[in-house]
């Protein structure tokens, strides 16, 4: 008698879900992304315990014992035979391989992290005041964010790095300092269009009329009305802008004009992917090992965070989901 | 349509002006003189280096000698010698007694055009274009007629490879495996008038772009198949090939051609990796050897040279587009 009843209230029972719950219940059926997640929390270990896990000191010598293959490779291209002590082999001056790539972790990810971060920052600031005020103002903010898109990033970072270098902003943190604002330099301008396009189609709208109607100031109406709106295409940005700039790190790494590979033991960074990658490279023929591993580790973390990205624009606004 | 294109090529003043201006201070903000960095050679005596400066130009100050070097100055002899506008982009500092626009421009004696660096790059960026656009373009327009088949996911999945990990990395790979163990290829082939030794770099170079354009094509294609007219086109009995060139790739390849100008951008750049990575003899290559060599001038010319080619790349695009879709050309 009272089974319809509970039937019912089953179907009415069923709590209601807000906007991010909504994308997070999207976010949690697509298993490419929850995969992804896996793996970046595992990069972010590594990076973190680097120094625990390491079986070896990435800086200790080890004469003799250069360019050492990989244990399950037998018969190595230069003739010597593996040692068990070293999983992934050796570079030119014995030092050992598995290490070294668990430190390169910890530059990969501060990479991607810290110059999105200021990026965030700076562009967030600078769209949300011009498409804000308009105008004049925005007239000129938008002519310059126009040059600075038509910069090509990839050469200012080469030129930014080979002139500066030799000073001392280029020494800081190994080279890592001028790097984060290198990277950071060119890519506030798509942050900057982005917020703008947000904020230009809604400041209109009948929401921030009603805000400033009841006497809302200005800087509340953009941070409590306009700045969480555009907060899941931020989301969206910034899963596709790290794995740009861990390749922009790997590509200058890769030119010899990135990190610094430091011989300081007391030094948090030790070396990077590319750094890695071009000790790799000068020995392509007899140890073709030292590549494989540092540019497996860049194509999985970039990977991973461009599954992501897509998961993560499918749960945040689904109209986009299919395309590219 | 014209004063589009005079409106976007007036565009390009700023653009590089500012390039030009940033690189400039950069490298005068660079510690050190370009004669005393030899290191490892003997070190000039002030008296030569006083003498090399004024040679150069470099006792003047610094604005005079950007003008000079941009647009050009009036010599000793009270001739006006043109600069970078005129495509003189002055002495390189190592190679000494060539100038910049000699080592990138400069056609060996006898030989056509395409045999100096800036034709092999040239050559390779078209290769590498053309196998994007050829192989990308088909595989896209397959994916989509065979939506949700093992085709589709074959493309998806290479596709999704390409867009994700760099072309370097990639590239770096393809060595290992064709050259390393195979044995197939020499990393760095004797001679590159062997047609075959260009396969493997400029697959490597457009891979990247052809991903993106597999991708993009079939979800434009998508989003074209199940349109009206497409119908229609099947319900007067036209041939499933002309259906799918004249109604369906007439309209989905739109957004194709938009990327093509930051992919034909992303090749011209991206193509300085590649050429050291194979020891390509093409203007890349040397300007990773300006870099390592700290050749100023070198690097200022060859950054000017790939500034223009990218905005030229850009321009290109936007009249193709704007051909192909005459709204962009009110706005």
């Amino acid at each position: 008698m009272t089974v319809p009843q509970t039937a019912v209230e089953f179907d009415l029972s069923r709590p209601p879900r807000s906007l991010l719950q909504d994308a997070l219940y999207r976010l949690r059926r697509n298993r490419a992304a929850i995969l992804s997640m896996l793996i970046l929390l595992t990069f972010a270990l590594i990076a973190l315990f680097a120094s625990s896990l390491a079986p070896h000191n990435p800086l200790k010598l080890n004469d003799g014992l250069g360019y050492l293959p990989p244990i399950w490779e037998k018969h190595a291209l230069n003739g010597k035979s593996p040692d068990p002590r070293f999983l992934l082999g050796t570079d030119q001056l014995g030092r050992d391989l598995l290490s070294r790539v668990l430190y390169g972790a910890r530059v990969s990810m501060l990479v991607g992290l810290t110059p999105v971060l200021i990026i965030l920052v700076i562009g967030t600031t600078i769209g949300m005041v011009s498409g804000y005020i308009g105008g004049q103002v925005d007239n000129i903010m938008m002519r310059i964010t126009d040059v600075f898109y038509a910069f090509p990033d990839l050469l200012f970072y080469i030129i930014l790095m080979v002139t500066l270098r030799d000073t001392a902003i280029g020494n800081l943190l190994n080279g890592l300092f001028l790097l984060f604002v290198a990277l950071a330099v060119v890519s506030w301008v798509g942050v900057a269009r982005l917020v703008r396009g947000v904020v230009l189609s809604l400041k209109e709208k009948e929401f921030i009329e009603a805000a400033r109607c009841v006497g809302a100031s200005n800087l509340r109406i953009m941070l409590r009305h306009l700045l969480p709106n555009c907060v899941s295409p931020l989301v969206v940005w910034v899963a596709f802008a790290i794995p740009r700039m861990i390749i922009a790190e790997a590509t200058l790494g890769y030119l010899g004009i990135g990190l610094r590979p430091a011989t300081d033991p007391r030094s948090f960074f030790i070396t990077s992917w590319g750094a890695l990658m071009l000790d790799g490279n000068s020995a392509l023929n007899v140890q073709p090992w030292i590549l494989i591993a540092p540019s497996a580790c860049v194509a999985l973390i970039v990977m991973a965070f461009t599954f992501l990205g897509d998961g993560l624009r499918d749960a945040l606004d689904p109209r986009m989901k299919g395309t590219f | 349509m014209i004063r589009f294109i005079i409106r976007r090529l007036l565009w390009m003043i700023p653009v590089l002006l500012t390039v030009t201006v940033v690189t400039f201070l950069l490298m005068h903000a660079a510690p050190g003189g370009p004669w005393d960095r030899d290191l490892e050679r003997r070190q000039v005596d002030p008296a030569t280096q006083s003498m090399l400066n004024k040679q150069y130009g470099l006792d003047k100050p610094m604005w005079r000698q950007f003008t000079a070097y941009t647009f050009g100055d009036i010599d000793d002899q009270g001739r006006f010698v043109c600069g970078a506008i005129c495509g003189n982009l002055g002495p390189s500092y190592r190679q000494r007694g060539r100038t910049v626009q000699d080592i990138l421009f400069g056609i060996p004696e006898g030989k056509p055009f395409w045999e100096s660096r800036f034709g092999y790059s040239v050559r390779l960026g078209l290769l590498a274009l053309s196998i994007a656009v050829l192989i990308g373009i088909p595989a896209g327009v397959l994916a989509a007629l065979k939506q949700n088949t093992w085709i589709d996911y074959l493309c998806a999945f290479v596709a999704n490879i390409g867009v994700s990990v760099p072309g370097f990395v990639i590239g770096l790979y393809l060595i290992i495996i064709f050259a390393v163990w195979l044995r197939l290829v020499n990393v760095v082939p004797r001679s590159w008038s062997d047609p075959r030794v260009w396969v493997l770099p400029s697959l490597v170079l457009g891979f990247n772009t052809m991903a993106f354009t597999a991708r993009l094509t079939r979800s434009a294609m998508l989003e074209v198949i199940r349109q009206d007219y497409v119908r229609t086109a099947r319900a007067k009995g036209l041939a499933e090939i002309k259906i799918i060139v004249g109604h369906m790739l007439k309209n989905a390849l739109i957004p194709v051609v938009t990327i093509l100008g930051p992919a034909l951008a992303g090749l011209v750049t991206g193509s300085f990796i590649i050429e050291r990575m194979f020891s390509f003899p093409g203007i890349g290559r040397e300007y990773v050897q300006a870099i390592s060599n700290r050749d100023y001038s070198m690097i200022l010319g060859s950054t000017l040279v790939y500034a223009v080619l990218i905005a030229l790349a850009n321009l290109s695009v936007d009249i193709v587009y704007g051909f192909l879709d005459p709204r962009i050309r009110v706005e």
